[in-house]
């Protein structure tokens, strides 16, 4: 066993990010920073203007001057014209028709980045307009998908609504929400010997990339090799998206046989990539005097843009979060995924989860609110049952079994320590007396169920080579975009051979070191890879134990990695001169490792399994005030308790938990996104389209890790941790909402995002019937 | 002659003979000095990526101040020391800046791609304001973003810092001052050309013989035009470098900000006005861009949404224009005539603006409205002036911004008002003529109805504000 707290950068130790020295002093190296090889040429994408259109013609005659190196269009692509994840229907460039606003129709190579975007300027296309879906209320009535409309039933929704005492129906409009890494799009691709390719991508799924450049190119995807070192944030946006811009890329080194970067400036790179999708929800529930559920129907629209991209199992998680933490009984969810002329809309961070829970939650508000009850106590009654106290109340909507319900610990803790009841007074005291100001507060839990809801993604590879001086390099098929995997990793490593983590060297994802990888997504980093790359560890270690018996002629249970070095037998061996003595005596000291998540099945026709390995908690409390002048308001207080397991880094966890929190927070407050009458995004830079920044988190800020370890075998019992605290930020959003409700007697009509507009036209509605 | 542009970069003279006058301090940095520290992420000055500190000299001593290298262009650093992050280690000895240690100590970076620009802020806010409140350090980081951490981690970095070290950033001024010049200064790089001119007359003998020219101030607007929206400015004439037009001075109970004054130096004066005023500052852009941004070029743009406006106009602000030919003095409002035209002249420039002072029987306050507090674009913009007469309304200035295609005064609001009493009923009746004085226009940032709507609520706001001392009204701060 490994003693967690003897080596330096052990599990469970909150150490620093492993780059953040290189980080703080600018000496970190993205992508842009690569010194470029001699001759690298600079792309630059021209995008359609129009939302849906026919192109009667391209003339790139003009485009060409000195220094411009290759003008290409869907015509110059040697392989195929897509670089669809899934399905198909995301073309590099248009071929015939524009679909979308922003779409790319060229792409220009030139000697700087200037020059290509003038060059591309220059061509002629011409256009005819077609009539152009822009909403998913016009999708519909037009039947425009992009995948089968689909349902998950338990019970008999209709009934159960119907013999309810109480019943209430509703919509809700949730906004999208772009990505905004800080660190745009980007890639460098230099062509090699016999047509192969490199590429420096920031990509989370180097594997995809990989094949869709040998796709494009018309290579095999040996002849394709990909690598990222880190990306300046992703949360999804470099899941699929980054694939486009690597292609293009790709296509345009291949073309003019020289290095081409392709980075794309905010304006572009936030018209061209999707973003998360905006839903539109219609409802019906039907109630008991407390509250509790005894019949739902949920339909979610969801404006998945041109093409399928992810959107299928975007929207396939939007609907197995419509139940959040709550049983819902006889339920009915049907979903449809709407095809519109905008950009695919694709993975952020909860991966249409947030949208499920935002719509679930705010029904439990609205029947607070109508039985004029405590929201938090419709919650509670409504939970799914916990862990041991295994009723009937434990089945989902798809007809997985809660297990392990931790909510009910969770929420009557943080009730606790947030002081919950105390404040509720404060506050009624504080809207009666105040006029101009409001306060509102909501408690709001998150059950978020880990792994990729595709099967055979839930599989990760390692590598790792311990070096004759014993030191250790380290690889992975997972990538680094802030959240800490590598470091994570390396501690599990680390802990594995019970070395100090500065042994342990991150080495850049390559695609020709760990092949086949999924995207670093679905929060399932850590537990994939870590569990990959122990492994590997155990694989040398079983191979240096069994040469340490030979060697020493001991027995095997007589050796153990200890902080100190090797324990053989009566003799302390340092791990590099066992290593060493190893390697002399002809020992492997590189493995590869390979991890599957067990448990996982799923039938489609039926909608019924386990898509899931294990549920991810936490709960939030948010306490806000708002101006009733202006509709601006002020987060006060969050507290905050989320459930990581045993956390591999508490520092880290905490990071991802406050960074997502405030994430969803912008989400659902600042985060606008607008497009005009013609489709054309209008948000489309820092200067329109507003992330929170550090003003706008709570006033008082506490976050807690709840210490209680995962009951399934994942790496040292941690959890995942990247999605599911963007889900805190709902108790933000209701918040508001309890605020918006102590102006006025009237409906509280309030949709996502919550900007001071919207809340300001909620006021105005909730005064007219007072 | 064509003259170079030297200045220094992290202690080291550099001298630039060959880049275009309108290369950014950021592409200098990456392209040609292989500086990769300072980020890109909009290329528009709202992320704080491409945070840089730059090194002035004033009265002799060396001022230092953030600004976003992303929309600086490269000349304008003539005679001024440039500070990037990779010089903190340099001045720290070889290890870690405070400021940077007590990032890594707090976890204050995730993906790090805005780290460095944090760093910047950070460093540049320590070095004017030791001590700092937390507001103070949210006011510092306005104009950072940060996707991954949600702030608190850098929040508390800065405390921190700003109780753990002090590494000064260099005050030897010598090799500075040696880089000073007293004359024009005439930079050309195929066909493109900057000048920089030492006096005001200087000024006008350049506008009058380029009357192409553009003129550069703070170039927070200006510089947008080239990173934005690709222009090829031909011909630059920065005012920067002209002592006359940085002088604040109070005359005949006047204020007079010279044109070339940044927000930033403007700040306490205009803050003096009010409260509200103060938060109005503080709301204008971030700490980089005020640092920047002067109040001339506020006014010269013409922006219908421009802060400065509605309280320089309800405050009765006189703008004194100058050519060649001599000065004239208008009333503020009059400068903008129609969207994107204004009263100035071939051959003119806005040399001063003169903000009377307020008198004791002046009500005034100011408010802002935008979707975020920080750094964001007005929605609506207010500011309202009413001279009293006991309970009597004298006189009235309202004015207002992004309610028409020009800042512009709210007349038959001001009629209404005038001569009447200050009570709840005649600010109800006031609040429907704002429908006579504006149609305001539908756009990302609000609808036509929230413009009109919150515009009549904010003249109710300062009807509270004036008249109901006691009811509190602001989200930030106390009042929660
Ligand atoms: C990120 C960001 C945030 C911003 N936020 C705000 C905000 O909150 N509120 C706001 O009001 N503005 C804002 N702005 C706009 C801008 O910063 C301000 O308008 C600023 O005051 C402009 O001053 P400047 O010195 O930078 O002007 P410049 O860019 O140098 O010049 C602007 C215009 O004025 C002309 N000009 C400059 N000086 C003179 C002169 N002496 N005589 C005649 N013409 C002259 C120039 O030729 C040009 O047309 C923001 C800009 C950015 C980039
Ligand atoms: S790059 Fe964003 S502010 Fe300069
Ligand atoms: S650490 Fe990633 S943007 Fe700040």
């Amino acid at each position: 066993m490994t003693d967690k707290t003897v080596i330096k950068g052990g599990v469970g130790e909150a150490i620093p990010h492993d780059s953040a020295t290189l980080h703080v002093s600018g000496e970190a190296v993205y992508t842009d920073d690569i010194r470029e090889p001699q001759g690298c040429l600079h792309a630059y994408v021209l995008q359609s203007s129009y939302a849906h259109a026919r192109i009667r013609k391209i003339d790139i005659s003009e485009c060409y001057s000195d220094g411009v190196h290759a003008v290409i269009t869907a015509a110059d692509i040697p392989g195929i014209n897509d670089v669809a994840p899934v399905f198909s229907g995301d073309p590099v460039f248009a071929e015939d028709e524009v679909f979308y606003a922003g779409q790319a129709v060229l792409a220009v190579a030139a000697t700087t980045r200037e020059l290509a975007r003038k060059a591309a300027h220059k061509a002629v296309i011409e256009y005819e307009e077609l009539p152009a879906l822009l909403n998913v209320r016009d999708a519909i009535k037009a039947q425009s998908f992009v995948g089968e409309t689909c349902t998950m039933q338990i019970g008999d929704s209709t009934a159960g609504i119907e013999k309810a005492a109480h019943r209430l129906q509703g919509e809700l409009e949730i906004g999208g929400q772009d990505h905004f890494y800080l660190e745009g799009q980007i890639a460098m691709a230099t062509p090699q010997e016999s047509g192969d390719m490199h590429c420096w991508s920031s990509t989370q799924h180097p594997s995809e990339v990989q094949h869709l450049i040998a796709r494009v190119l018309g290579l095999s995807d040996h002849a394709v090799t990909v690598d990222v070192r880190r990306m300046g944030g992703a949360f999804g946006g470099k899941e699929s998206q980054a694939s486009l811009i690597a292609c293009i890329a790709a296509l345009l080194a291949s073309k003019t046989g020289s290095p081409v970067k392709l980075r794309l400036d905010r304006d572009d790179d936030m018209t061209l990539t999707g973003k998360r999708h905006p839903f539109h929800a219609a409802w019906k529930v039907g109630f008991d005097e407390q509250g509790r559920i005894e019949g739902i129907e949920i339909d979610l629209a969801a404006n998945c843009g041109m093409s399928a991209d992810l959107s299928n199992a975007v929207v396939d998680r939007a609907m197995f979060h419509s139940d959040n933490a709550y049983y819902l009984g006889n339920a009915r969810i049907t979903a449809y995924r709407c095809k519109t002329n905008m950009v695919s809309h694709t993975a952020f961070r909860g991966f249409g989860g947030p949208q499920g829970l935002l719509v679930i939650e705010n029904i439990i508000d609205e029947i607070a609110r109508y039985l004029g009850k405590d929201p938090l106590a419709v919650r509670k009654i409504n939970l799914y049952d916990a862990a041991g106290a295994l009723e009937n109340r434990c089945t989902t909507h798809y007809g997985m079994t809660v297990e392990d319900n931790i909510l009910p610990d969770i929420l009557a803790r943080l009730e606790a320590t947030g002081e919950y009841a105390r404040r509720i007074e404060d506050i009624r005291t504080f809207n009666d007396r105040n006029r101009i100001l409001k306060k509102g507060i909501a408690l709001t839990p998150v059950k978020f169920g880990i792994s990729f809801t595709l099967k055979m993604l839930n599989q990760a590879g390692a590598l790792i080579h311990v070096y004759k001086d014993g030191s250790i390099h380290l690889n992975h098929g997972g990538t680094e975009m802030g959240q800490g995997l590598h470091t994570k990793v390396a501690q599990v490593v680390a802990a594995e051979f019970n070395v100090d983590i500065s042994r342990v060297k991150i080495t850049a994802t390559s695609t020709g070191k760990v092949p086949n990888t999924s995207a670093t997504a679905a929060s399932s980093g850590s537990d994939l890879n870590g569990k990959a790359a122990q492994a590997a560890a155990r694989i040398i270690k079983e191979r240096l134990v069994d040469f340490a018996a030979r060697h020493f002629d001991v027995e095997k249970d007589a050796i153990r990695f200890e902080k100190e070095g090797v324990r053989i037998g009566s003799q302390l061996v340092n791990f590099a001169e066992l290593v060493s003595h190893a390697y002399e005596n002809r020992v492997s000291l590189s493995s590869t490792g390979y991890y599957r998540t067990p448990k996982l099945h799923w039938d489609k026709e039926a909608a019924k399994g386990r898509p899931f390995f294990y549920f991810a908690y936490g709960a939030a409390i948010s306490e806000v005030i708002i101006d009733t002048l202006t509709g601006e308001y002020n987060i006060l207080r969050t507290d905050i308790l989320h459930d990581v397991g045993n956390s591999l880094n508490p520092a880290i966890d905490i990071g991802q938990i406050e960074g997502g929190f405030v994430q969803g927070t912008g989400w659902l407050t600042s985060e606008e996104l607008y497009w005009d009458e013609k489709g054309v995004l209008k948000t489309h830079a820092p200067s329109t389209y507003k992330i929170p920044t550090s003003r706008d988190i709570p006033d008082d800020f506490r976050v807690a890790l709840f210490d209680r370890e995962n009951q399934e075998n994942t790496v040292y019992r941690s959890k995942a941790v990247g999605e599911p605290p963007l889900m805190l930020s709902v108790s933000v959003f209701l918040a508001i909402k309890d605020a918006i409700a102590a102006t006025g007697k009237g409906p509280i009509v309030l949709n996502a995002p919550a900007t001071p507009e919207e809340v300001l036209r909620a006021i105005t509605k909730a005064r007219s019937a007072s | 002659m064509a003259d170079t542009i030297r200045f220094i970069l992290n202690g080291k003279l550099r001298e630039v003979a060959d880049l275009s006058p309108t290369t950014t301090v950021l592409q200098y940095l990456r392209t040609v000095e292989h500086l990769t520290g300072t980020k890109e992420g909009c290329a528009e000055g709202d992320c704080g990526a491409c945070t840089v500190i730059v090194g002035t000299l004033a009265n002799g001593a060396i001022r230092y101040h953030t600004v976003n290298s992303c929309i600086m262009f490269l000349p304008v650093l003539d005679g001024k020391h440039l500070i990037t992050v990779e010089y903190l280690k340099v001045l720290a000895g070889g290890s870690l800046h405070p400021v940077q240690q007590a990032m890594v100590d707090c976890h204050g970076s995730q993906c790090g791609f805005c780290t460095p620009g944090f760093v910047m802020s950070l460093v540049g806010l320590l070095e004017n304001t030791p001590v700092p409140s937390k507001e103070d350090i949210q006011d510092s980081l306005a104009g950072n973003l940060c996707r991954c951490t949600g702030y608190r981690p850098i929040l508390d970095a800065a405390s921190i810092a700003a109780r753990k070290g002090k590494v000064h950033l260099p005050s030897d001024a010598q090799l500075l001052r040696s880089l000073q010049r007293d004359a024009l200064l005439t930079y050309e790089v195929q066909g493109q050309k900057y000048f920089a001119p030492r006096t005001a007359d200087e000024l006008a003998g350049l506008v009058t013989e380029n009357p192409e020219a553009i003129l550069l101030a703070g170039g927070t607007d200006v510089g947008l035009w080239v990173t934005k929206q690709h222009k090829l400015l031909m011909t630059l004439i920065y005012t920067g470098a002209i002592a006359e037009l940085h002088e604040i001075n109070e005359t005949d109970g006047n204020l007079e900000i010279g044109a070339a004054v940044s927000y930033t130096q403007a700040f306490e004066k205009l803050a003096a006005y009010d409260e509200s005023m103060e938060v109005l500052l503080q709301r204008f852009a971030s700490t980089q861009i005020r640092n920047s941004g002067t109040v001339g070029g506020n006014i010269a743009n013409g922006s219908p949404i421009g802060d400065g406006m509605p309280p320089l106009i309800a405050l009765g602000a006189k703008l004194v224009l100058r050519s060649a030919a001599g000065v004239r003095m208008i009333a503020l409002e009059d400068y903008f005539i129609s969207y994107g035209k204004q009263d100035r002249m071939p051959g003119e420039f806005i040399e001063k603006i003169i903000v009377p002072g307020k008198a004791a029987n002046v009500l005034f306050k100011t408010y802002k409205l935008s979707k975020r507090f920080d750094q964001d674009i007005s929605a609506v913009c207010s500011a309202f002036a009413l001279t009293m007469d006991g309970k009597t309304i004298k006189s009235a200035r309202i004015a207002f911004g992004g309610m028409a295609a020009t800042p512009k005064r709210a007349l038959n609001v001001e009629k209404y008002l005038t001569g009447r009493q200050w009570t709840d009923e005649t600010v109800r009746e006031a609040m429907q003529f704002l429908a006579q004085d504006y149609t305001p226009i539908k756009d990302m940032r609000a609808s036509a109805e929230y413009r009109m709507v919150s515009a009549q609520n904010l003249l109710y706001r300062f009807y509270i504000e004036t008249s109901e001392p006691g009811t509190k009204l602001r989200i930030y701060g106390n009042d929660g």
